[in-house]
């Protein structure tokens, strides 16, 4: 798989590759990164947010 | 039946839908919805309830990033549910090719068209990309999950 990278594209098989993930209650994150001599050439990130944004409403006595 | 005191379900909708103007100057002037923008800021910013526009200072820079983030599709008008209205952007933030070294950790959704004024802002683990791309998915759409919710 060809991967863009800060070298330009790359076969993946030349990178290192790494995934992490984050599941926690407010998002569940997952990331891929892909190394080449030490140096991250590549980082990709993908966040589903789980808390959305909730404005109550209310209404005043006479 | 029995009166019973309560904010109208209908304007809690009508207020997504910028139907209602209760203040002494009206500045709408088109007819079609409004566009939305969603923009990053990194985590040393500060961004939250009380920021009423969008603004460069604290956003993100780097390789492939434009000043003020993203159009957001918004395919989808708000509607209500039981007494819940909502409204959710009808496909995920997607940056694209980006660098963005330094890391981030907020979206802030505004109204481009409004004189960018601030809807809403989302916070999740702080991020970098490098050379790769940055997707925020979007809840699902419904009175439980939605993105923007009037309750």
């Amino acid at each position: 798989m060809i991967v863009t990278t800060t070298k330009g594209e790359m076969d993946d098989s030349l990178l290192e590759k790494r995934e992490g993930s984050v599941d926690n209650d407010n998002e569940n994150t997952t990331w891929v990164e892909y190394w080449l001599a030490g140096d991250v050439v590549h980082r990709s990130a993908h966040v589903r947010l789980k808390k959305s944004i909730v404005s109550q409403t209310e209404i005043g006595n006479f | 039946m029995a009166n019973t005191q309560a904010m109208c379900t209908s304007f809690k909708a009508e207020i997504l839908n910028g139907i209602h103007a209760l203040g002494t100057t009206v500045i709408r002037a088109g007819t079609g919805a409004d566009t939305v923008k969603a923009a990053l800021y990194l985590a040393s910013a500060t961004v939250n309830a009380a920021t009423t526009a969008y603004s460069a200072t604290g956003e993100v820079s780097g390789t492939g990033y434009t000043a003020g983030g993203i159009t957001a599709t918004n395919a989808t008008a708000p509607t209500s549910s039981g007494t819940t209205a909502y409204w959710t952007p009808s496909a995920s933030f997607t940056y694209t090719t980006v660098t963005l070294t330094t890391s981030f950790d907020c979206v802030l959704v505004y109204n481009s068209t409004q004189s960018n004024k601030a809807i809403s802002a989302h916070t999740f683990g702080a991020q970098t990309i490098t050379a790769g791309t940055f997707v925020l998915s979007m809840p699902t759409n419904d009175s439980t999950n939605a993105l923007t919710r009037i309750a």
